[in-house]
């Protein structure tokens, strides 16, 4: 079970005065299981990225393979690709056209073709599993506030119950308990159900606290592909192509500079604090 | 898909004709609607093809793009030609069945579908090489006499520029709330008509909603910036005829005296 980019070209509006070369030879393996971060400038190519791995965006040129079939091919269901790889897209709220909630959160499985009892029992689980509560379901989804309708959102695509979540930018406009709110979520759908994240975000605190492996996008081609510790140790290029390593890693790196023994690759606050804590108490030895 | 969609669109360029003063511009299209209707032999559509061609050539806008714009006149072409085409009583040329072709039918089709596509192409060279934003303040200070008629000229003008301003994002966002749904396992595609209609709702709904948010906020960001309407505005740019507006406007009377006398032949 995976799915493997081979080379993926995508040129938008080909031809033309306002032509963009958007994916440049990217080629990817991403396995089952893995939870994902993928992070890059506004127009690096991300938000296009993703678009291909659901096959909502056909590549210019090059080939995508989920669990090896290649899903350019004509005879490939491309509908039923839609409902393993579930796509949250940016502001998902903004799909939300239900009189309830809970009728909206039926949207996805019955397009899968599920009965109605099917397809109420799967928005039930969903919409559990994402914390919405129940006192909000059989409203209209209108008048939820920002991170509620958020829920109630990537509840739609859950409750197709995808094998691999790709969620854009999912923190996009929520506070700080809102984002830690829905990035915690995420993490306990890939820890509990073992499914495969790709998250997209330009907060290098959320990626480097949650993700396992990092994708760095840079005008159209991957940049960095590796671990949030191996990336962030490459900080400055990542300045220069205007992206920044998580506050703690240059904490470090100045406290190193400053003659303290302290982690380097440190990317979160409780493994920074762990190895300040470390050195110190080397150091009073 | 929707991308193709041309009118409407600027399409930036370095040429003479994208740096007319748009008032000169308005002027010289109306003209050439004008001169279109006005036209009624060969000599005359020669006239007009040469002027519509030396200006295309001149906005340095590719042809096959402005082509492009034609697409949204198929359909309407189609029933022009059939209904002249086999409509006009005069001389029959072909009979067959029930139908037949008059030499007038056959006249005023070609016409009627040259007059179609010259109009489009013309007045595609206009949103082409204006901005929305000049193109509604040469608008406003054309029609600004009106405004003794108590005619809400700036008013209409602003709310032009506004309409203008969000086809392309009303576009983008249609766009994105498609794919949204595709995601969810919507199917905008098969089906019979009933069906089709009922799958529209899922995008049409978010679609309105996004629109009046959108509205929203601009309103509240205008109010915020103490707009009130145009009495007493003054513009950072104002507009100005320079020496080619003027030659230009020579050139079009000029233009425009020759279709009217190339009628007499």
């Amino acid at each position: 079970m995976s799915i493997i980019l081979d080379k993926v070209n995508y040129v938008y509006s080909e031809k033309t005065a306002y032509e963009i070369h958007a994916l440049k030879d990217v080629s990817l393996k991403i396995s089952d299981g893995e939870f994902i971060g993928i992070i890059g400038h506004t127009g690096s190519g991300k938000s296009t990225l993703i678009q291909h791995l659901n096959g909502l965006v056909r590549a210019s040129s090059g080939g995508i393979y989920y669990n090896g079939e290649d899903i350019g091919d004509d005879d490939f269901n491309r509908k039923e690709l839609r409902s393993k790889v579930g796509l949250v897209f940016q502001y998902p709220e903004h799909q939300l056209f239900e009189t309830t909630v809970f009728a909206d959160v039926c949207f996805g499985p019955k397009n899968q073709g599920h009965s109605r009892k099917q397809s109420e029992l799967k928005a039930f689980t969903a919409l559990r599993s994402v914390g919405l509560p129940e006192d909000y379901w059989y409203r209209s989804p209108f008048e939820l506030s920002g991170g509620q309708k958020r829920r109630a959102a990537i509840a739609g695509v859950l409750a197709m119950e995808p094998e691999v979540l790709i969620l854009d930018e999912p923190t996009a406009g929520l506070d700080p308990k809102g984002r830690d709110e829905i990035l915690g979520l995420v993490a306990g759908l890939h820890k509990e159900r073992r499914m495969t994240v790709i998250l997209v975000s330009h907060s290098m605190e959320d990626v480097a606290k949650y993700v396992g492996r990092l994708i760095v996008m840079n005008r159209g081609s991957v940049m960095y592909d590796g671990t949030p510790a191996e990336v962030f140790a490459h900080y400055q290029e990542l300045e220069a192509v205007g992206l920044a390593a998580p506050q703690v890693t240059y904490l470090m790196h100045e406290l190193r500079g400053r003659g303290i023994p302290a982690n380097g690759t440190a990317t979160t606050l409780e493994e920074a604090k762990q190895s300040i804590l470390q050195a110190f108490s080397e150091k009073c030895r | 898909m929707l991308r193709d969609i041309t009118i409407g669109q600027y399409y930036p360029a370095e040429s003479v004709i994208h740096k007319l003063d748009p008032r000169t511009k308005l002027m010289a299209t109306l003209v050439y609607i004008l001169s279109l209707f006005l036209f009624r032999n060969v000599a005359g559509f020669a006239a007009v093809t040469f002027w519509l061609l030396l200006v295309i050539r001149m906005s340095k806008v590719p042809f096959g793009y402005m082509v492009k714009g034609l697409k949204a006149i198929v359909i309407i072409l189609v029933i022009t030609v059939v209904f002249n085409l086999f409509l006009t009583p005069g001389e029959t040329l072909i009979s067959f069945w029930k139908l037949r072709i008059t030499e007038e039918g056959l006249r005023n089709a070609v016409f009627m579908t040259v007059r179609l596509i010259y109009l489009i192409l013309g007045s595609s060279i206009l949103t082409l090489t204006t901005t929305p934003n000049q193109l509604t303040d040469g608008l406003e200070k054309s029609l600004k006499p009106l405004n003794k008629i108590h005619v809400p000229v700036h008013e209409i003008a602003m709310m032009m520029s506004i309409a203008l301003r969000f086809i392309p994002i009303l576009i983008e966002e249609t766009d994105k709330i498609m794919k949204a749904q595709l995601a969810r396992g919507a199917d905008f595609e098969s089906g019979n008509l009933v069906k089709k209609a009922k799958a529209m709702v899922p995008l049409l709904v978010p679609l309105f909603i996004s629109a009046f948010r959108r509205a929203n906020d601009l309103a509240l960001a205008m109010e915020a910036r103490c707009y009130h309407g145009g009495e007493g505005r003054t513009k950072m740019k104002p507009l100005k005829y320079k020496r080619v507006d003027f030659i230009v406007y020579l050139a079009v009377a000029g233009y425009f005296a020759a279709v009217i006398l190339l009628r007499r032949f």
